[in-house]
Protein backbone atom coordinates (compact mmCIF):
# COMPACT_ATOMS: atom_id res chain seq x y z
CA UNK A 1 0.00 0.00 0.00
CA UNK A 2 1.18 3.79 -1.06
CA UNK A 3 -0.98 5.08 1.33
CA UNK A 4 1.11 6.15 4.21
CA UNK A 5 0.67 4.09 7.40
CA UNK A 6 -0.39 6.26 10.65
CA UNK A 7 2.46 7.97 12.50
CA UNK A 8 4.68 5.70 13.88
CA UNK A 9 5.57 6.12 17.41
CA UNK A 10 9.35 5.13 16.66
CA UNK A 11 10.94 7.43 14.28
CA UNK A 12 14.22 6.53 12.83
CA UNK A 13 16.44 9.00 11.45
CA UNK A 14 20.04 10.59 11.57
CA UNK A 15 20.93 13.79 12.57
CA UNK A 16 23.99 15.54 10.38
CA UNK A 17 26.15 18.16 12.59
CA UNK A 18 26.96 20.63 9.51
CA UNK A 19 29.33 22.45 11.89
CA UNK A 20 31.29 19.21 12.10
CA UNK A 21 31.17 17.49 8.59
CA UNK A 22 34.26 18.08 6.97
CA UNK A 23 32.94 16.87 3.29
CA UNK A 24 35.27 13.80 3.40
CA UNK A 25 33.68 11.71 1.78
CA UNK A 26 33.90 8.48 4.02
CA UNK A 27 31.00 8.06 4.69
CA UNK A 28 29.44 8.38 0.60
CA UNK A 29 32.35 5.32 0.14
CA UNK A 30 31.16 3.01 2.86
CA UNK A 31 27.28 3.97 1.91
CA UNK A 32 27.71 2.36 -1.39
CA UNK A 33 30.12 0.11 -0.21
CA UNK A 34 27.39 -2.10 2.38
CA UNK A 35 24.48 -1.15 -0.05
CA UNK A 36 26.06 -2.10 -3.13
CA UNK A 37 25.92 -5.82 -1.77
CA UNK A 38 23.11 -5.57 0.91
CA UNK A 39 19.19 -4.99 -0.02
CA UNK A 40 18.46 -5.44 -3.36
CA UNK A 41 20.20 -5.08 -6.23
CA UNK A 42 23.77 -3.58 -6.48
CA UNK A 43 24.28 -0.09 -6.92
CA UNK A 44 25.68 0.32 -10.43
CA UNK A 45 28.01 2.54 -12.07
CA UNK A 46 28.42 3.31 -15.64
CA UNK A 47 31.36 4.30 -17.50
CA UNK A 48 33.24 3.74 -14.37
CA UNK A 49 36.95 4.67 -15.50
CA UNK A 50 35.37 6.67 -18.76
CA UNK A 51 35.21 10.74 -19.22
CA UNK A 52 31.87 10.80 -17.61
CA UNK A 53 31.54 8.33 -15.16
CA UNK A 54 27.87 8.30 -13.50
CA UNK A 55 26.01 5.53 -11.22
CA UNK A 56 23.23 5.26 -8.43
CA UNK A 57 24.74 6.50 -5.03
CA UNK A 58 22.49 7.10 -1.68
CA UNK A 59 24.06 9.86 -0.01
CA UNK A 60 26.04 13.04 -1.62
CA UNK A 61 27.81 15.41 -0.29
CA UNK A 62 27.63 19.22 -1.42
CA UNK A 63 29.71 22.08 -0.23
CA UNK A 64 28.13 25.58 0.22
CA UNK A 65 29.50 28.98 1.26
CA UNK A 66 27.08 30.53 3.41
CA UNK A 67 27.97 34.34 4.23
CA UNK A 68 29.87 37.10 3.11
CA UNK A 69 33.16 38.84 3.46
CA UNK A 70 35.25 37.60 6.36
CA UNK A 71 32.33 35.86 8.35
CA UNK A 72 31.88 33.75 5.07
CA UNK A 73 32.20 29.67 6.14
CA UNK A 74 32.46 26.76 4.12
CA UNK A 75 29.84 24.49 4.59
CA UNK A 76 29.80 20.94 4.24
CA UNK A 77 26.52 19.40 3.70
CA UNK A 78 25.61 15.29 3.02
CA UNK A 79 22.30 14.73 1.36
CA UNK A 80 20.14 11.45 1.28
CA UNK A 81 16.66 10.38 2.46
CA UNK A 82 15.23 12.05 5.38
CA UNK A 83 12.44 9.44 5.76
CA UNK A 84 9.61 12.18 5.48
CA UNK A 85 6.51 11.66 7.80
CA UNK A 86 4.40 12.74 4.81
CA UNK A 87 6.16 11.05 2.28
CA UNK A 88 4.95 12.22 -1.37
CA UNK A 89 7.51 9.51 -2.85
CA UNK A 90 4.91 6.81 -1.57
CA UNK A 91 1.92 8.54 -2.00
CA UNK A 92 2.91 8.62 -5.94
CA UNK A 93 4.08 5.12 -6.87
CA UNK A 94 1.36 3.52 -8.43
CA UNK A 95 2.71 -0.25 -7.73
CA UNK A 96 3.06 -0.10 -4.15
CA UNK A 97 7.28 -0.90 -4.22
CA UNK A 98 7.51 2.82 -2.17
CA UNK A 99 6.20 2.67 1.42
CA UNK A 100 6.60 3.81 4.35
CA UNK A 101 6.98 1.20 7.71
CA UNK A 102 4.58 1.62 10.21
CA UNK A 103 7.08 0.30 12.93
CA UNK A 104 9.51 2.33 12.61
CA UNK A 105 8.87 5.66 9.82
CA UNK A 106 11.60 3.62 7.61
CA UNK A 107 10.68 4.55 3.66
CA UNK A 108 12.04 1.45 1.21
CA UNK A 109 11.35 0.61 -2.17
CA UNK A 110 10.39 -3.17 -2.89
CA UNK A 111 12.50 -3.93 -5.74
CA UNK A 112 10.33 -6.55 -6.60
CA UNK A 113 7.46 -4.16 -7.59
CA UNK A 114 9.35 -1.20 -9.03
CA UNK A 115 8.39 -0.41 -12.60
CA UNK A 116 10.94 2.32 -12.55
CA UNK A 117 8.64 4.90 -13.68
CA UNK A 118 10.53 7.15 -12.08
CA UNK A 119 7.58 9.61 -10.53
CA UNK A 120 8.74 9.01 -6.65
CA UNK A 121 12.24 10.72 -7.65
CA UNK A 122 10.09 13.24 -9.25
CA UNK A 123 8.13 14.05 -5.78
CA UNK A 124 11.15 14.01 -3.86
CA UNK A 125 11.96 17.70 -3.28
CA UNK A 126 15.70 16.77 -2.16
CA UNK A 127 16.99 14.34 -4.66
CA UNK A 128 17.34 11.69 -2.25
CA UNK A 129 16.02 8.84 -5.04
CA UNK A 130 18.16 7.74 -7.83
CA UNK A 131 17.28 5.17 -10.66
CA UNK A 132 19.96 1.82 -10.96
CA UNK A 133 21.27 2.01 -14.27
CA UNK A 134 21.46 -1.31 -14.89
CA UNK A 135 18.48 -2.88 -12.99
CA UNK A 136 16.00 -0.01 -14.17
CA UNK A 137 14.43 -0.05 -10.08
CA UNK A 138 14.21 2.78 -8.08
CA UNK A 139 16.67 3.32 -4.96
CA UNK A 140 17.45 4.94 -2.03
CA UNK A 141 18.74 5.17 1.54
CA UNK A 142 17.02 2.27 3.52
CA UNK A 143 18.75 3.20 6.83
CA UNK A 144 20.79 0.28 6.22
CA UNK A 145 18.09 -1.76 7.72
CA UNK A 146 20.16 -4.49 7.01
CA UNK A 147 22.21 -3.44 9.99
CA UNK A 148 20.28 -1.86 12.05
CA UNK A 149 18.44 -4.35 13.21
CA UNK A 150 20.96 -7.34 12.14
CA UNK A 151 22.03 -9.07 15.56
CA UNK A 152 24.72 -10.88 13.85
CA UNK A 153 26.85 -8.00 13.81
CA UNK A 154 28.61 -6.73 16.97
CA UNK A 155 27.07 -4.05 18.18
CA UNK A 156 28.61 -1.05 17.57
CA UNK A 157 27.90 -1.83 14.00
CA UNK A 158 24.27 -2.13 14.46
CA UNK A 159 24.54 1.79 13.16
CA UNK A 160 23.77 3.22 9.29
CA UNK A 161 27.36 2.73 7.16
CA UNK A 162 27.70 6.15 6.79
CA UNK A 163 27.03 7.08 10.65
CA UNK A 164 29.87 4.35 11.81
CA UNK A 165 32.50 5.19 9.66
CA UNK A 166 32.75 9.12 10.17
CA UNK A 167 35.74 10.00 10.96
CA UNK A 168 34.22 13.02 13.13
CA UNK A 169 31.10 11.95 14.37
CA UNK A 170 28.75 14.07 12.09
CA UNK A 171 26.48 11.92 11.84
CA UNK A 172 23.92 10.34 14.67
CA UNK A 173 21.87 7.86 14.56
CA UNK A 174 18.60 7.17 16.82
CA UNK A 175 15.02 8.03 17.63
CA UNK A 176 13.69 11.24 16.81
CA UNK A 177 10.32 10.10 17.81
CA UNK A 178 11.53 10.01 21.56
CA UNK A 179 12.07 12.93 22.77
CA UNK A 180 14.36 11.58 25.25
CA UNK A 181 16.54 10.10 23.01
CA UNK A 182 20.20 11.02 22.52
CA UNK A 183 19.42 12.37 19.08
CA UNK A 184 16.09 14.22 20.08
CA UNK A 185 18.30 15.57 23.07
CA UNK A 186 21.05 16.75 20.59
CA UNK A 187 18.42 18.39 18.14
CA UNK A 188 16.69 20.48 21.10
CA UNK A 189 20.67 21.61 22.46
CA UNK A 190 21.46 22.58 18.87
CA UNK A 191 18.29 23.78 17.49
CA UNK A 192 18.27 21.27 14.88
CA UNK A 193 15.99 22.41 11.46
CA UNK A 194 14.16 20.86 8.46
CA UNK A 195 15.22 20.83 5.13
CA UNK A 196 12.92 22.95 2.82
CA UNK A 197 10.20 22.77 5.46
CA UNK A 198 8.07 24.56 3.10
CA UNK A 199 7.36 21.66 0.81
CA UNK A 200 5.68 20.06 3.78
CA UNK A 201 6.87 16.61 3.55
CA UNK A 202 7.94 16.48 7.51
CA UNK A 203 11.53 15.34 6.95
CA UNK A 204 12.85 12.58 10.27
CA UNK A 205 16.24 13.45 9.27
CA UNK A 206 17.75 16.66 10.99
CA UNK A 207 20.98 19.36 10.84
CA UNK A 208 22.38 21.14 13.39
CA UNK A 209 23.92 24.55 12.41
CA UNK A 210 27.12 25.55 12.43
CA UNK A 211 27.83 27.23 15.79
CA UNK A 212 28.22 31.14 16.03
CA UNK A 213 31.84 32.13 15.41
CA UNK A 214 33.95 32.48 18.25
CA UNK A 215 34.93 36.10 18.42
CA UNK A 216 38.55 36.52 18.93
CA UNK A 217 40.54 39.40 20.95
CA UNK A 218 42.15 40.98 17.43
CA UNK A 219 44.81 43.42 19.34
CA UNK A 220 48.16 41.42 17.87
CA UNK A 221 50.38 40.23 20.54
CA UNK A 222 53.90 41.64 20.95
CA UNK A 223 56.32 38.68 21.64
CA UNK A 224 59.01 41.99 22.52
CA UNK A 225 56.98 43.25 25.09
CA UNK A 226 56.18 39.92 26.40
CA UNK A 227 60.20 39.34 26.60
CA UNK A 228 60.48 42.51 28.12
CA UNK A 229 57.87 42.08 31.20
CA UNK A 230 59.57 38.80 31.73
CA UNK A 231 60.70 39.48 35.47
CA UNK A 232 63.00 35.90 36.24
CA UNK A 233 62.78 34.60 39.63
CA UNK A 234 64.92 32.04 41.77
CA UNK A 235 67.59 29.90 39.93
CA UNK A 236 67.34 32.23 36.61
CA UNK A 237 67.42 35.46 38.70
CA UNK A 238 70.64 35.09 39.87
CA UNK A 239 71.83 34.03 36.56
CA UNK A 240 70.71 36.84 35.30
CA UNK A 241 72.26 39.47 37.66
CA UNK A 242 75.72 37.70 38.00
CA UNK A 243 75.98 38.08 34.01
CA UNK A 244 75.00 41.35 34.14
CA UNK A 245 77.79 42.15 37.01
CA UNK A 246 79.64 40.60 34.53
CA UNK A 247 78.76 43.25 32.00
CA UNK B 1 12.86 18.21 -16.58
CA UNK B 2 13.65 16.61 -18.98
CA UNK B 3 11.43 16.36 -22.02
CA UNK B 4 11.02 12.29 -22.47
CA UNK B 5 9.79 11.48 -25.74
CA UNK B 6 7.43 9.00 -24.72
CA UNK B 7 5.55 10.98 -22.15
CA UNK B 8 4.85 13.63 -24.69
CA UNK B 9 3.41 11.05 -26.88
CA UNK B 10 1.78 9.13 -24.60
CA UNK B 11 0.19 12.56 -22.90
CA UNK B 12 -1.11 14.21 -26.52
CA UNK B 13 -2.04 11.09 -28.32
CA UNK B 14 -4.25 9.48 -25.35
CA UNK B 15 -5.45 13.06 -25.23
CA UNK B 16 -6.62 13.28 -28.62
CA UNK B 17 -7.88 9.96 -27.99
CA UNK B 18 -9.79 10.37 -25.27
CA UNK B 19 -11.11 13.73 -26.42
CA UNK B 20 -12.31 12.41 -30.19
CA UNK B 21 -13.96 9.32 -28.25
CA UNK B 22 -16.02 11.54 -25.64
CA UNK B 23 -17.40 13.70 -28.93
CA UNK B 24 -17.86 9.88 -30.45
CA UNK B 25 -20.26 8.98 -27.59
CA UNK B 26 -22.09 11.99 -27.60
CA UNK B 27 -23.03 11.71 -31.22
CA UNK B 28 -21.00 14.27 -32.85
CA UNK B 29 -20.33 11.54 -35.85
CA UNK B 30 -23.40 9.80 -37.32
CA UNK B 31 -22.34 5.75 -36.60
CA UNK B 32 -25.19 3.96 -37.82
CA UNK B 33 -23.26 2.35 -40.59
CA UNK B 34 -21.89 -0.71 -38.54
CA UNK B 35 -18.79 -0.51 -40.86
CA UNK B 36 -18.36 2.95 -40.06
CA UNK B 37 -18.02 1.79 -35.91
CA UNK B 38 -16.32 -0.52 -36.00
CA UNK B 39 -13.25 1.45 -38.31
CA UNK B 40 -13.82 4.66 -36.20
CA UNK B 41 -13.70 2.93 -33.07
CA UNK B 42 -11.11 0.70 -33.67
CA UNK B 43 -9.04 3.89 -34.44
CA UNK B 44 -10.20 5.84 -31.34
CA UNK B 45 -9.57 3.00 -29.30
CA UNK B 46 -5.63 2.37 -31.22
CA UNK B 47 -4.74 6.02 -30.37
CA UNK B 48 -5.68 5.52 -26.83
CA UNK B 49 -3.59 2.26 -26.56
CA UNK B 50 -0.50 3.95 -28.63
CA UNK B 51 -0.26 6.19 -26.27
CA UNK B 52 -0.88 4.18 -23.02
CA UNK B 53 1.79 2.05 -24.47
CA UNK B 54 4.25 4.42 -25.43
CA UNK B 55 3.95 5.77 -21.49
CA UNK B 56 5.31 2.47 -21.05
CA UNK B 57 8.44 2.50 -23.08
CA UNK B 58 10.62 4.71 -20.67
CA UNK B 59 9.88 2.23 -17.54
CA UNK B 60 12.70 -0.04 -16.38
CA UNK B 61 10.59 -2.47 -15.98
CA UNK B 62 7.70 -2.72 -18.51
CA UNK B 63 6.61 -6.54 -17.93
CA UNK B 64 5.12 -5.17 -14.57
CA UNK B 65 3.18 -2.53 -15.52
CA UNK B 66 -0.08 -4.02 -14.66
CA UNK B 67 1.33 -3.36 -11.10
CA UNK B 68 0.38 0.41 -11.62
CA UNK B 69 -3.02 -0.46 -11.59
CA UNK B 70 -3.14 -1.41 -7.89
CA UNK B 71 -2.69 1.77 -5.57
CA UNK B 72 -5.36 3.77 -7.32
CA UNK B 73 -6.23 4.89 -3.51
CA UNK B 74 -3.21 7.40 -3.26
CA UNK B 75 -1.70 7.79 -6.77
CA UNK B 76 -2.68 10.02 -9.93
CA UNK B 77 -0.47 7.47 -12.00
CA UNK B 78 -2.22 4.63 -10.80
CA UNK B 79 -5.76 6.27 -11.09
CA UNK B 80 -4.69 7.04 -14.75
CA UNK B 81 -4.15 3.50 -15.72
CA UNK B 82 -7.22 2.31 -14.36
CA UNK B 83 -9.56 4.85 -15.45
CA UNK B 84 -8.00 4.20 -19.05
CA UNK B 85 -8.84 0.68 -19.10
CA UNK B 86 -12.29 1.23 -17.60
CA UNK B 87 -12.98 4.13 -20.31
CA UNK B 88 -11.51 1.42 -23.11
CA UNK B 89 -13.96 -0.90 -21.78
CA UNK B 90 -16.61 0.73 -21.40
CA UNK B 91 -16.43 2.19 -24.95
CA UNK B 92 -16.42 -1.20 -26.02
CA UNK B 93 -19.59 -1.73 -24.27
CA UNK B 94 -20.70 1.00 -25.89
CA UNK B 95 -20.09 0.01 -29.51
CA UNK B 96 -21.44 -3.56 -28.85
CA UNK B 97 -24.80 -1.67 -27.78
CA UNK B 98 -24.93 0.26 -30.74
CA UNK B 99 -24.93 -2.51 -33.07
CA UNK B 100 -27.31 -4.61 -31.14
CA UNK B 101 -29.98 -1.57 -30.08
CA UNK B 102 -28.89 1.86 -31.57
CA UNK B 103 -28.26 4.52 -29.69
CA UNK B 104 -27.23 3.56 -26.50
CA UNK B 105 -29.79 5.68 -23.72
CA UNK B 106 -27.90 9.44 -23.56
CA UNK B 107 -27.20 9.03 -19.74
CA UNK B 108 -24.97 6.08 -20.66
CA UNK B 109 -23.21 7.88 -22.98
CA UNK B 110 -22.99 10.86 -20.66
CA UNK B 111 -21.42 9.16 -18.00
CA UNK B 112 -18.79 7.32 -20.49
CA UNK B 113 -17.64 10.76 -21.58
CA UNK B 114 -17.18 11.89 -18.21
CA UNK B 115 -15.52 9.09 -17.60
CA UNK B 116 -13.18 9.71 -20.07
CA UNK B 117 -12.83 13.27 -18.98
CA UNK B 118 -11.81 12.39 -15.46
CA UNK B 119 -9.09 9.81 -17.13
CA UNK B 120 -7.54 12.92 -18.86
CA UNK B 121 -7.76 14.97 -15.75
CA UNK B 122 -5.92 11.97 -13.81
CA UNK B 123 -3.29 12.58 -16.57
CA UNK B 124 -3.06 15.95 -15.87
CA UNK B 125 -2.82 15.15 -12.07
CA UNK B 126 0.11 12.70 -11.97
CA UNK B 127 2.01 16.11 -13.19
CA UNK B 128 -0.18 18.81 -11.21
CA UNK B 129 0.17 17.37 -7.88
CA UNK B 130 3.66 17.59 -7.62
CA UNK B 131 4.24 20.66 -5.23
CA UNK B 132 8.12 19.97 -6.73
CA UNK B 133 7.44 21.53 -9.37
CA UNK B 134 6.36 24.96 -9.22
CA UNK B 135 4.97 25.54 -12.78
CA UNK B 136 3.11 22.17 -12.93
CA UNK B 137 1.15 22.84 -9.70
CA UNK B 138 -1.45 24.88 -10.58
CA UNK B 139 -5.35 24.67 -11.12
CA UNK B 140 -5.30 26.10 -14.02
CA UNK B 141 -2.82 22.61 -15.58
CA UNK B 142 -5.39 19.90 -15.52
CA UNK B 143 -7.82 22.82 -17.52
CA UNK B 144 -4.88 22.82 -20.62
CA UNK B 145 -4.92 18.85 -20.79
CA UNK B 146 -8.68 18.86 -20.76
CA UNK B 147 -8.90 21.65 -23.32
CA UNK B 148 -6.13 20.41 -25.45
CA UNK B 149 -8.15 16.62 -25.55
CA UNK B 150 -11.56 18.29 -26.15
CA UNK B 151 -9.82 20.47 -29.01
CA UNK B 152 -7.62 18.00 -31.00
CA UNK B 153 -11.13 15.56 -30.54
CA UNK B 154 -13.37 17.88 -32.50
CA UNK B 155 -10.49 18.60 -34.97
CA UNK B 156 -10.15 14.57 -35.20
CA UNK B 157 -13.99 14.44 -35.58
CA UNK B 158 -14.20 16.87 -38.67
CA UNK B 159 -11.56 14.72 -40.13
CA UNK B 160 -13.55 11.46 -39.49
CA UNK B 161 -16.89 13.72 -40.33
CA UNK B 162 -15.17 14.54 -44.18
CA UNK B 163 -13.67 10.78 -44.54
CA UNK B 164 -17.39 9.20 -43.87
CA UNK B 165 -18.70 11.99 -46.14
CA UNK B 166 -20.55 12.77 -43.77
CA UNK B 167 -22.12 16.91 -43.68
CA UNK B 168 -20.06 19.27 -41.70
CA UNK B 169 -22.20 22.21 -40.32
CA UNK B 170 -21.46 25.79 -40.13
CA UNK B 171 -21.86 25.59 -36.70
CA UNK B 172 -19.73 22.60 -35.67
CA UNK B 173 -16.87 24.42 -37.69
CA UNK B 174 -17.29 27.50 -35.91
CA UNK B 175 -17.60 25.27 -32.48
CA UNK B 176 -14.15 23.75 -33.61
CA UNK B 177 -12.55 27.17 -34.50
CA UNK B 178 -13.73 28.52 -30.97
CA UNK B 179 -12.62 25.40 -29.36
CA UNK B 180 -9.23 25.13 -30.63
CA UNK B 181 -8.76 29.14 -29.95
CA UNK B 182 -9.65 28.81 -26.25
CA UNK B 183 -7.59 25.76 -25.29
CA UNK B 184 -4.64 28.02 -26.46
CA UNK B 185 -6.37 31.14 -24.88
CA UNK B 186 -5.98 28.89 -21.64
CA UNK B 187 -2.43 28.01 -22.26
CA UNK B 188 -1.19 31.27 -23.02
CA UNK B 189 -2.95 32.23 -19.36
CA UNK B 190 -0.90 29.16 -17.93
CA UNK B 191 1.83 30.13 -19.41
CA UNK B 192 1.65 33.94 -17.65
CA UNK B 193 0.47 32.36 -14.26
CA UNK B 194 1.55 29.04 -13.65
CA UNK B 195 5.22 28.67 -11.64
CA UNK B 196 5.31 32.78 -11.53
CA UNK B 197 4.94 33.00 -7.60
CA UNK B 198 7.29 29.93 -7.20
CA UNK B 199 7.58 27.31 -4.81
CA UNK B 200 9.20 29.11 -1.95
CA UNK B 201 11.82 27.05 -1.92
CA UNK B 202 15.51 28.37 -2.29
CA UNK B 203 19.23 27.36 -1.55
CA UNK B 204 18.51 29.42 2.31
CA UNK B 205 15.66 26.60 3.05
CA UNK B 206 17.12 23.51 1.25
CA UNK B 207 19.90 24.15 3.26
CA UNK B 208 18.93 26.11 6.07
CA UNK B 209 22.16 28.48 6.59
CA UNK B 210 20.09 31.29 5.31
CA UNK B 211 20.64 33.36 8.95
CA UNK B 212 24.29 33.20 7.66
CA UNK B 213 23.67 35.17 4.92
CA UNK B 214 23.84 34.49 1.29
CA UNK B 215 23.99 30.79 0.40
CA UNK B 216 26.13 29.75 -3.02
CA UNK B 217 27.28 26.15 -4.03
CA UNK B 218 31.04 26.18 -4.50
CA UNK B 219 31.34 22.42 -5.38
CA UNK B 220 28.79 19.83 -6.32
CA UNK B 221 28.92 16.37 -4.89
CA UNK B 222 29.69 14.54 -7.88
CA UNK B 223 32.18 15.68 -11.02
CA UNK B 224 29.68 14.22 -13.62
CA UNK B 225 26.19 14.44 -14.59
CA UNK B 226 24.60 11.97 -12.53
CA UNK B 227 20.37 10.40 -12.74
CA UNK B 228 19.19 13.67 -11.05
CA UNK B 229 20.89 15.87 -12.99
CA UNK B 230 20.09 14.15 -16.25
CA UNK B 231 16.28 13.92 -15.37
CA UNK B 232 15.39 17.19 -13.39
CA UNK B 233 18.08 19.52 -14.11
CA UNK B 234 17.06 19.87 -18.06
CA UNK B 235 15.74 23.31 -18.62
CA UNK B 236 15.37 24.62 -21.99
CA UNK B 237 17.04 28.92 -22.61
CA UNK B 238 14.46 31.32 -21.81
CA UNK B 239 15.13 32.79 -25.50
CA UNK B 240 14.11 28.99 -27.31
CA UNK B 241 11.26 28.93 -25.22
CA UNK B 242 9.75 32.18 -26.43
CA UNK B 243 10.54 31.44 -29.90
CA UNK B 244 8.98 27.63 -29.36
CA UNK B 245 5.78 29.12 -27.49
CA UNK B 246 5.25 31.41 -30.65
CA UNK B 247 5.91 28.57 -33.53
CA UNK B 248 3.55 26.19 -31.27
CA UNK B 249 0.53 28.87 -31.45
CA UNK B 250 1.23 29.34 -34.98
CA UNK B 251 1.32 25.78 -35.85
CA UNK B 252 -0.97 24.46 -33.54
CA UNK B 253 -3.56 27.56 -33.41
CA UNK B 254 -3.21 30.35 -35.77
CA UNK B 255 -2.59 27.58 -38.87
CA UNK B 256 -5.43 24.73 -37.89
CA UNK B 257 -8.09 27.94 -37.47
CA UNK B 258 -7.01 29.83 -40.45
CA UNK B 259 -7.60 26.47 -42.57
CA UNK B 260 -10.89 25.73 -41.27
CA UNK B 261 -11.98 29.13 -41.58
CA UNK B 262 -11.15 30.03 -45.08
CA UNK B 263 -11.20 26.00 -47.10
CA UNK B 264 -12.76 23.86 -44.84
CA UNK B 265 -14.55 20.35 -46.00
CA UNK B 266 -11.93 18.96 -48.12
CA UNK B 267 -10.79 15.88 -46.35
CA UNK B 268 -7.53 16.92 -46.58
CA UNK B 269 -6.79 19.77 -45.80
CA UNK B 270 -8.92 19.32 -42.31
CA UNK B 271 -6.66 16.51 -41.95
CA UNK B 272 -3.71 18.23 -42.58
CA UNK B 273 -5.19 21.03 -40.07
CA UNK B 274 -5.29 17.92 -37.65
CA UNK B 275 -1.59 16.97 -38.08
CA UNK B 276 -0.53 20.44 -37.51
CA UNK B 277 -3.10 20.97 -34.64
CA UNK B 278 -1.17 17.81 -33.07
CA UNK B 279 2.46 19.47 -33.81
CA UNK B 280 1.65 22.52 -31.60
CA UNK B 281 0.48 20.29 -28.85
CA UNK B 282 3.35 18.16 -29.55
CA UNK B 283 5.42 21.29 -29.39
CA UNK B 284 3.52 22.88 -26.06
CA UNK B 285 4.18 19.69 -24.52
CA UNK B 286 7.72 19.57 -25.07
CA UNK B 287 7.98 22.86 -23.60
CA UNK B 288 5.86 21.84 -20.21
CA UNK B 289 8.64 19.32 -19.39
CA UNK B 290 11.80 21.60 -20.71
CA UNK B 291 10.59 24.88 -19.06
CA UNK B 292 9.66 23.07 -15.30
CA UNK B 293 11.93 23.12 -12.84
CA UNK B 294 12.65 20.94 -10.25
CA UNK B 295 13.61 22.01 -6.96
CA UNK B 296 16.28 19.28 -6.80
CA UNK B 297 17.95 21.95 -8.80
CA UNK B 298 18.68 24.15 -6.21
CA UNK B 299 21.03 22.02 -4.04
CA UNK B 300 22.91 22.18 -7.40
CA UNK B 301 23.21 26.15 -7.22
CA UNK B 302 20.23 27.26 -9.53
CA UNK B 303 18.18 30.15 -8.41
CA UNK B 304 14.80 29.64 -8.66
S1 LIG C 1 13.63 12.52 1.40
FE1 LIG C 1 12.64 12.20 -0.57
S2 LIG C 1 12.78 9.99 -0.90
FE2 LIG C 1 13.13 10.32 1.28
S3 LIG C 1 11.11 10.13 2.24
FE3 LIG C 1 11.43 12.31 1.83
S4 LIG C 1 10.49 12.63 -0.16
FE4 LIG C 1 10.77 10.42 0.05
S1 LIG D 1 10.08 4.16 -9.76
FE1 LIG D 1 9.39 2.33 -8.62
S2 LIG D 1 9.26 3.01 -6.49
FE2 LIG D 1 9.32 4.85 -7.77
S3 LIG D 1 7.18 5.43 -8.14
FE3 LIG D 1 7.81 4.13 -9.86
S4 LIG D 1 7.25 2.05 -9.25
FE4 LIG D 1 7.21 3.29 -7.39
S1 LIG E 1 31.97 10.97 6.81
FE1 LIG E 1 31.31 12.53 8.28
S2 LIG E 1 32.75 14.23 7.96
FE2 LIG E 1 32.97 12.89 6.20
S3 LIG E 1 31.55 13.77 4.67
FE3 LIG E 1 30.40 12.19 5.77
S4 LIG E 1 29.37 13.30 7.45
FE4 LIG E 1 30.98 14.64 6.65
Amino acid sequence: MTSLPEPSAIKLGLVIDLDICVGCQACVVNCKEWNTSGYGAPLSDENAYGENPSGAWLNRVHAYEAGTGADARTVHFPKSCLHCEDAPCVKVCPTGASFKRAEDGIVLVNEEWCIGCGLCAWSCPYGAREMDPSEGVMKKCTLCVDRIYNANLPAEDQVPACVRTCPTNARHFGDLGDPGSDVSRLVAARGGFDLMPEQNTKPVNKYLPPRPRRVADDTPVSLLAMAEDATPSGFWKWVDSTLERLG
Amino acid sequence: MRPAWSIIFFTSISGLGFGLAAWLVLGFVDLTNPEHLLVVGVATMALIIAGLLSSTFHLGHPERAWRALTQWRSSWLSREGVLAVLALIAMAVWGLYYIRHGTPPFWASGLIAVLLALTVYATSMIYASLHTVARWHHPLTPVCYLMFAASSGLMAVLSVLAVLGQKIGAPLLLATILMVASAWGVKIIWWQLAGAVGSGSSLATATGLGDLGPVRSIMPPHTSENYLQHEMGFVVARKHAAQLRAIALLVGGVLPMAALFLLAAAPLVLTMALAAHMAGIFIERWLFFAEAKHSVTIYYGDAH
